[in-house]
């Protein structure tokens, strides 16, 4: 049983008000809320257990590196990796996909090679792309969503060309809650030959991940989305993939062995990781991965499925609002507009005086933006935390809205 | 100090004590507001840093630092064009020094909307505010 209360109760910042009303935090998709337990362990960690990792000997250095390479295990836990070597640590999806782009695409990737992606995709898992376009000559091919927001696997599978080498694709999409039939992609793609990017930002947040019943290559996560700390993430790297990577960021930690003449190479997943991490960081996200384990990812998922479903069922119910995107099965990710001539930035404002945090403008997705036909919409996406006096709290509000920009 | 049209709304708000009266009475005073020909919505008018889309369009008399100041903006958030209107009131028909030295944060906090005027507030208004601020003191300078 998914107790909600004690979940809440979890949540530090969920008991405080804004411009004097109880926060309603709709803003997860941009970032979520932190639990007490990572709050604690990374206030602990720097109190009582923190030094530099991999480095020293002493009683710290091997109790800290202890701690941080721990959450190895716990990320490959979390997503069903194989091997604990798969994990390579970022500070984020972004860096992520971005290490991929150098790490693995840009030495491989020939000028008319083909990257498959979708027009769902986050800026994040579209601009390293574009850079090997820019540098090189790589050909991105886009594959449309239907009108309801959602994308068909088939379309994907049909896009990939004899000159494909990657496909791009995100799990969910971050604007409208969209869910990718990943597996369908993967399986298709393996059987030519082509490797897969999942960007799990949203994904990940939202339901189980089994990385080797998908068939992925890449699996990209953010810390901070998963109620972790910002700076912290990590990616999937296959073996194979890793042997095929080169280094992206060159400094400490990275090396085996550095001389006048050249440099040998740390084994992956180091190899990929330079310089000092994040080290509270990442132990902070590992506490929040445990977190999100011990409620169970399916638990989260059925209880976010109820409050979507239960937003939805109030939103049909006002005409003059309208939703981008309403795939079937997708996340309780909203994206809204309301006839007349009030701008997402009116919504986000008067939805802020109620106390209730949602996110204003593109998304970090403008060729969806573009595909939707809207300059901008407000964005109300449900955590593991909302409850459905929430979803009456933002309808009352759009309501309130709709009455003051008519 | 602040102009006479300025002072009317102020003491319109004195008599609007919760939020959501000032906020309709914002938005009214952005519906008042005559909007700008598309022709002049160019790159050069556009106010940058603002998340929703904002125009400002001077017009100043005279030369000098007695010259009288003047503007014309738009936005495509209704609130936002409220704002302008109100910013509008606060700086038309003053001479281009007199401009330099009116306090806008004091003065929208009378109304108590100084916090669209915060460092970090997307909304344009203090990027509207820096802009009238540069073009009156260009023109003082002219």
């Amino acid at each position: 049983m998914y107790d909600l209360a004690k979940v809440r109760a979890d949540f530090p910042i969920l008991s405080r008000e804004v411009n004097g009303k109880p926060l309603v935090y709709l803003d997860n998709g941009a970032s979520a809320q932190k639990p007490r337990v990572v709050i604690d362990a990374m206030t602990r960690m720097y109190e009582e257990e923190y030094s530099n990792v991999h480095r020293g000997l002493h009683f710290l250095s091997n109790l800290a590196t202890d701690k941080y390479e721990n959450v190895r295990a716990i990320v490959r836990r979390f997503l069903n990796a194989p091997n604990d070597t798969d994990i390579v640590f970022t500070t984020g999806s972004t860096e992520g996909i971005n290490l991929i782009s150098y790490g693995w695409a840009a030495p491989r990737l020939q000028a008319g090679d083909e990257i498959v992606l979708s027009v769902l995709e986050h800026h994040a898992n579209i601009v390293p792309w574009h850079f090997l376009r820019e540098r090189q000559g790589v050909v991105l091919k886009w594959v449309e969503p239907e009108a309801d927001g959602s994308l068909a696997a088939e379309k994907v599978v049909e896009a990939i060309g004899p000159r494909t080498k990657l496909v791009a694709i995100t799990q969910m999409s971050n604007v409208t809650g969209t869910r990718v039939d990943v597996k369908a992609i993967c399986a298709a793609a393996r059987a030519k030959g082509v490797v897969v990017l999942v960007d799990g930002s949203q994904g990940a947040v939202h339901g189980p991940v089994d990385v080797a019943d998908l068939g992925c290559d890449f699996y990209a996560i953010t810390g901070h989305k998963l109620y972790g700390p910002s700076g912290s993430g990590a990616i999937y790297i296959r073996p194979e993939r890793q042997a095929e990577m080169r280094p992206f960021l060159g400094g400490g930690d990275m090396i085996d062995t550095v001389t006048r003449e050249g440099v040998t190479y740390n084994s992956p997943p180091m190899k990929f990781e330079a310089g000092t991490p994040g080290i509270v960081q990442q132990v902070g996200m590992g506490v929040a991965l445990d977190y999100l384990m011990a409620l169970g990812m399916e638990n989260v998922a059925a209880h976010e499925a109820d409050i979507a479903a239960y937003a939805q069922a109030r939103f049909a119910g006002l005409n003059w609002l309208h939703q981008q995107g309403t795939a079937p099965g997708k996340g309780a990710i909203f994206s809204l507009t309301i006839e007349g001539g009030a701008h997402a930035h009116d919504i986000s404002t008067i939805l802020d005086k109620r106390g209730i945090a949602v996110r204003a403008g593109t998304h970090c997705a403008m060729p969806l933006m573009e595909f939707f036909g809207v300059s901008a919409t407000a964005r109300a996406s449900f955590g593991l935390y909302n409850t459905r006096e929430e979803v009456d709290a933002l309808v009352s509000a759009l309501e309130l809205c709709h009455e003051f920009f008519a | 100090m602040a102009s006479a049209a300025f002072e009317e709304i102020a003491e319109t708000f004195e008599f609007l004590d919760d939020w959501e009266d000032r906020y309709r009475h914002v938005i009214e005073l952005g519906k008042e507001l005559p909007r700008l020909d598309d022709a002049v919505k160019v790159p050069a008018t556009k106010v940058e840093g603002c998340a929703s889309q904002v125009w400002l369009l001077p017009r100043i008399e005279g030369t000098g630092p007695a010259a009288r100041f003047d503007f014309q903006g738009e936005s495509d958030a209704m609130i936002v064009q409220g704002l302008i209107a109100i910013l509008h009131a606060l700086y038309s028909g003053l001479s281009v020094t007199e401009v330099g030295v009116v306090d806008a944060p004091a003065e929208l906090a009378r109304l108590g909307l100084n916090e669209h005027l915060s460092a970090q507030r997307s909304n344009g208004l203090r990027a509207m505010v820096e802009r009238i601020r540069k073009l009156a003191s260009e023109a003082a300078a002219a």
